[in-house]
């Protein structure tokens, strides 16, 4: 013991031999900041794991492009934050994964850099509404995930599944919906104007606007509960507590793959689809990289392995896909689907939010 | 012993701590709050400096009136239910062994351990068609077949004195077992009743407890903005729980910060005259 102490090696030269080999394990990721990389904005939790394990990596293997992700929060606080660092230079994420409000909200102070389609030569394969555009044409965002809010029932107490939005309204149902507490995230006003009123588009005026919130009030005295948490609702329906309601198609499918008494069902007018699009933010310095994610994610290879994967629905057309009918309808539906109108809730956000809450706590 | 007025800055130092604290924790905030109150928000998201009384004005309307007035019911109603519980219950613990005192304090101390997630989400079980209590009920033939008692404003009123009341208790435990027990023993000797006794002698001794008590569990039930979601209809949703609407889902910060500005407002006014008209009758 003592020998080894009295070595010739002083603790000096220890400390060097230390400081060495740790900049030496450092070495590969200075080299890789050398490299190609990305910082890549992904919804936290559920979402970035899956990103990190199956879709960053192969992105990585094919470009030589490092990937960094960072979790971002739902909601606008990550466009807020957006906003802010831009306005200093920064950008938290060059890539960010937004939601269609958030998208449009800033699009209103030119936050997302233009995307040069001619660069992103698989854009062709997307379907068309998922080509985000600015006013004057220019390409704002591209359609990263898609996910479906559909009609769902407890088996046990719906032994045959209703097949329209319209047993919301069915006076048989009194008592027994769950549903999401805002205009927002519900799109219920969709749902009502596509079920009763032809479609979407008579949501362009106010007076539309009305009509449909005063049909929609005929729901209310169907509703048990108008959930904010999403864990609420989903214990409720399994239990059968709830029996019906709107709910996320990819979530009710893994319980009823559990084996929940649950299902999820595409109504004939349509699932609702809600979406997330890659945006760059105008302070971001690396456009090229941005452009080379994006046109990756736009193969229908990578889309399709995010349906088996991460469990979103494709934004790229049907036909071009290898997704199996059984892979493709845990996913998606052939029928066409009903699409939120965002922009209500940029324009008129406060206006239908007011009328909103006095139609469901009045 | 005669008490000297105050003369130099070292006799208010023990002010500086509590004042500094107040500035840090009360002042502030609120102000900053009061300010954005009168920003002008931006739909995009944001909001501008700027003084506006469009926020005010949005909310002085008969609909959010409503509102606020089923809040201010729904506290009050929940300090009185908790004060009538908590005030006999208090009373008679205080006549138990020392260590049967002890037990239950600790008990109702672990019930302030639970937050109100697992407070509503567990009657929201209770309550429930399939899981709660009302099976029971069935299982001993008091029912006919379970019943979902929620939401309704009973399920809600239930939880809310449920999260209550460990604190009404052990704010009223402190004066009640300090009170002179000579008090009572007189009255029995008069020849009043034990609960004669109680109600004309120690509940009119324990008055401005009692106020106290009620004002700091009207203020506690006045914040509530999650068992009203949970057990409620949106009818009983407080106003608490239109401002957490605003303030996260809407980002509306100016007509967030303009309704919480109002509802304190208004609780301070009810305090106030509660001790008004307290002070009056003390005097008469």
């Amino acid at each position: 013991m003592k020998k080894i102490l009295n070595t010739p090696i002083s603790r000096r030269a220890v400390l060097g031999a230390g400081v060495a080999s740790a900049s030496l394990l450092a070495m590969p990721s200075i080299l890789r900041a050398q490299d190609k990389s990305i910082k890549i904005g992904v919804y936290g939790g559920y979402f970035k794991k899956s990103f990190d394990e199956h879709i960053f990596p192969e992105f990585t293997k094919a470009t030589g492009i490092a990937v960094e992700s960072i979790a971002e929060p739902t909601g606008e606080a990550w466009l807020v934050q957006l906003e802010q660092a831009a306005k200093a230079g920064q950008a938290p994420a060059d890539l960010s994964m937004m939601s269609q409000t958030s998208m449009l909200k800033g699009q209103s102070t030119e936050l997302w850099a233009p995307l040069d389609l001619a660069k992103i030569k698989n854009s062709a394969n997307l379907i068309e509404h998922f080509v985000n555009k600015y006013p004057d044409g220019r390409v704002a965002g591209i359609g990263a995930v898609a996910w479906y809010i559909t009609l769902v029932t407890n088996t046990n107490a719906f032994p045959t599944a209703p097949d329209s939005w319209a047993a919301f309204w069915d006076p048989a149902n009194a008592d027994k919906l769950g549903l999401l507490a805002l205009a927002s995230n519900s799109f219920l006003l969709e749902v009502t104007a596509a079920t009763f009123m032809g479609g979407t588009q008579v949501l362009d005026t106010e007076e539309g606007i009305l009509k449909a919130l005063d049909k929609l009030a005929e729901v209310k005295p169907n509703v048990r509960l108008w959930y904010r948490d999403e864990a609420q609702f989903e214990q409720a329906l399994k239990s059968g507590e709830i029996p019906m309601g709107q709910y996320y198609h990819d979530v009710t499918g893994l319980a009823a793959a559990e084996g929940q008494p649950v299902r999820s069902t595409f109504p004939k007018e349509g699932g609702i689809q809600d979406s997330g699009s890659w945006v760059l933010s105008r302070a971001s310095k690396k456009t090229e990289e941005a452009h080379a994610f994006i046109d990756h994610m736009c193969q229908p290879a990578v889309q399709a392995l995010m349906s088996r994967k991460v469990g979103t629905s494709p934004t790229v057309k049907r036909e071009l896909l290898d997704l199996t009918p059984e892979e493709f309808a845990a996913v998606s539906s052939d029928i066409p689907p009903i699409i939120p109108r965002y922009d209500l809730y940029t324009h008129k956000a406060d206006w239908i939010n007011q009328k909103w809450t006095e139609l469901i706590v009045g | 012993m005669k008490r000297e007025a105050p003369k130099s800055i070292a006799d208010y130092s023990p002010l500086f701590f509590p004042g500094l604290m107040l500035i840090v924790f009360f002042v502030i905030p609120f102000s900053t709050m009061i300010a954005v109150s009168f920003f002008q928000r931006d739909p995009s998201g944001f909001y501008t400096p700027d003084f506006v009384f469009s926020n005010y004005a949005r909310f002085l309307t008969p609909f959010f009136g409503k509102v606020l007035g089923f809040s201010l019911m729904l506290a009050v109603m929940v300090a009185i239910c908790c004060v009538v519980i908590a005030f006999p219950f208090t009373f008679l613990l205080t006549k138990r062994p020392r260590k049967v005192q002890t037990i239950w304090l600790v008990c109702l101390l672990s019930v302030l351990s639970l937050s109100e997630v697992i407070i509503g989400f567990a009657w929201s079980t209770l309550f429930s068609r399939t899981a709660g209590i009302t099976n029971l009920f069935v299982a001993i033939g008091v029912m006919k077949e379970p019943v979902a008692l929620l939401p309704s404003f009973w399920a809600v009123l239930t939880g809310m004195v449920y999260q209550a009341l460990p604190y009404t208790i052990l704010v009223l435990y402190p004066a009640l077992v300090r009170l002179d027990p000579t008090l009572l023993e007189a009255a029995r000797t008069l020849g009043a009743s034990p609960v004669r006794a109680f109600v004309n002698v120690v509940v009119p001794a324990l008055r401005n407890t009692i106020v106290a008590t009620l004002i700091m569990v009207f203020v506690f039930a006045l914040g509530s903005y999650l068992l009203p979601q949970i057990l409620g209809r949106p009818s009983h949703w407080t106003l608490s729980v239109l401002i957490t609407d605003q303030a996260i889902y809407q980002s509306n910060m100016p007509f967030a910060a303009a309704m919480a500005v109002f509802l304190v407002l208004m609780s301070l006014a009810l305090v106030g005259l509660t001790l008004l008209v307290g002070r009056r009758e003390n005097a008469l």
